[in-house]
């Protein structure tokens, strides 16, 4: 009985993986196959990426501004204030702004596509889909997947810079530094390393963001109940494999360690 | 030709179909009735290729379809058109982008061939100037004769219809088996009906088959299901409470 009690949601743990596998490999290849479908692939791109612009410019301005006071008053009780722009820097691009980034969109994203998909399944158009001899996958994830690749790393430089404004617009303005001595200390530390490991995680986070989120909405069971919870498991499950792969990312990169 | 021999699906430990054997005659249309949870909507699936079955097989045109490849069940469908019970219009497309949703990809037709096709699909089902509407602007009556158009648009040659009219008032169930028999007239396509209402059975369908407890228990024309001397089949063709069918 105990025993059953670990391993069915161990055997479910590793039927559900195999099965996100299994999606992320066969949207993957459906990208390659006719027909294209290049209007709903533009209109993600809009709707996933471009509307998620305002949020994105509000989470890294605030967070390069906390990140430039928060590291100023800590630096200045070793007298090393002057490093200020290096922190700022660094932290965003290296970490906080491609965390942060996968996390907003797979709090709006995510969200979204299963609970869009999850309502296509419940009122069967996933099954009209087929009978129109077109492959659900092909139509709903394939597009998805390649518009969530293409904005995430796009949205994260967008934040990396919006931060980085953010923390020299704090520093100067509520601590007083003098913006030129941020400016060259942000230009010595950080290398171009630096903001290309944040890309490279972040072109996998938004491909974590586009299967989990269609992922949950395809399993969608039920009613409006089933959309509910297929939602709150998308945005769980995608946001916790992206801080939990951040971690590995950040040992396997080469360069993300220097 | 569509032949069901020995179909068994279970979902754990339900079992809902247990042995189903139909022949399905070409350029008839042929009703599957039962009460709910018959398994009349999962005979359905399985007979368009939406479900496998445990065991058993499903011959179309003398196809297997149970044992079918992917990229064989998408061609095999094109010889399929589904009007579900809800509808099942793509509600992010205007009524025109449904009902061209079939022939969009096709490379002999362009852009005003298949406007032209949209309108004389809408006209057949007796809607105009609603292509540029959004299906939750539509009312319930209107959403099914926009998924009949949308199938009609499509040419096929099976078309499988799931409870055409449930939910709708007697005016326009009527409509809609009249449309039904009207599309149903042309000698090349074959009808499949699933449904409850009896009126709409016997006014639309060649032959019936009575599903109760995953079993296709009588088949027969209209006439013979009406003088059945079965009596699970005269309950339910009677709307009896009272009878060898258990309502649980």
């Amino acid at each position: 009985m105990r025993l059953n009690r670990i391993g069915q949601p161990l055997s479910s743990f590793a039927r559900k993986s195999g099965e996100i596998f299994i999606l992320t490999v066969k949207a993957i290849a459906l990208i390659f196959k006719r027909p294209f479908n290049f209007r709903l692939i533009e209109s993600h791109l809009y709707l996933d990426g471009i509307k998620s612009i305002p949020v994105i410019f509000l989470m890294a301005v605030f967070t390069g501004g906390v990140l430039a006071l928060q590291s100023y008053y800590g630096l200045q009780r070793f007298g090393a204030e002057v490093f200020t722009g290096s922190l700022v820097g660094v932290s965003l691009t290296k970490e906080l702004i491609p965390v942060l980034t996968g996390l907003m969109l797979a709090g709006r994203v995510s969200a979204s596509y299963s609970a869009e998909i999850g309502t296509m399944v419940v009122t069967e158009q996933v099954d009209a889909l087929f009978t129109f001899g077109v492959n659900p996958v092909k139509y709903l994830v394939s597009p998805r997947l390649i518009a969530l690749v293409i904005m995430t790393p796009l949205l994260t430089l967008f934040g990396d810079f919006v931060g980085i404004m953010g923390g020299r617009l704090v520093a100067a303005l509520v601590v007083h530094q003098n913006p030129n001595l941020f400016d060259s200390q942000l230009f010595v530390s950080l290398e171009i390393w630096d903001v290309l490991s944040g890309l490279i995680k972040s072109v996998f986070f938004g491909l974590t963001i586009a299967v989990i989120g269609s992922y949950f909405g395809l399993k969608t069971e039920g009613g409006a109940k089933g959309v509910g919870q297929a939602t709150t498991t998308a945005v769980v499950v995608s946001s916790v494999i992206i801080l939990v792969s951040d971690f590995f990312w950040t040992k396997i990169l080469p360069f993300s360690l220097r | 030709m569509i032949e069901i021999r020995d179909l068994h699906k279970s979902f754990a430990d339900k079992k809902v179909l247990q042995g189903v054997n139909l022949v399905i005659e070409p350029g008839q249309t042929t009703t599957i009735i039962g009460g709910s949870g018959s398994g009349k909507s999962v005979l359905f699936k399985h007979i368009i290729g939406l479900m496998k079955p445990d065991s058993g097989s499903i011959l179309v045109e003398g196809e297997d379809i149970t044992k079918m490849r992917e990229s064989d069940l998408y061609r095999m469908v094109d010889k399929f058109g589904m009007v579900f019970q809800s509808g099942a219009l793509f509600d992010s497309l205007s009524v025109g982008a449904n009902v061209a949703f079939g022939i969009k990809n096709r490379k002999d037709m362009d852009a005003a061939a298949i406007d032209l096709i949209i309108e004389r699909s809408l006209n057949q089902v007796g809607l105009s100037d609603i292509a540029q509407l959004l299906p939750a602007e539509l009312s319930g009556g209107m959403k099914k004769r926009v998924a009949i158009a949308r199938v009609i648009a499509k040419e096929p040659a099976i078309i499988m219809f799931d409870e055409p009219t449930t939910g709708l008032d007697p005016i326009m169930a009527d409509m809609i088996n009249e449309l039904i028999i009207k599309v149903s007239a042309d000698p090349g396509i074959t009808s499949i009906v699933i449904t409850h209402d009896m009126v709409s059975a016997y006014k639309i369908s060649d032959k019936i088959a009575v599903l109760f407890e995953g079993e296709i228990i009588e088949t027969g024309s209209p006439e013979e299901i009406r003088n059945t001397k079965n009596a699970v089949v005269r309950q339910f063709i009677e709307g009896k409470a009272e009878g060898p069918i258990k309502i649980r």
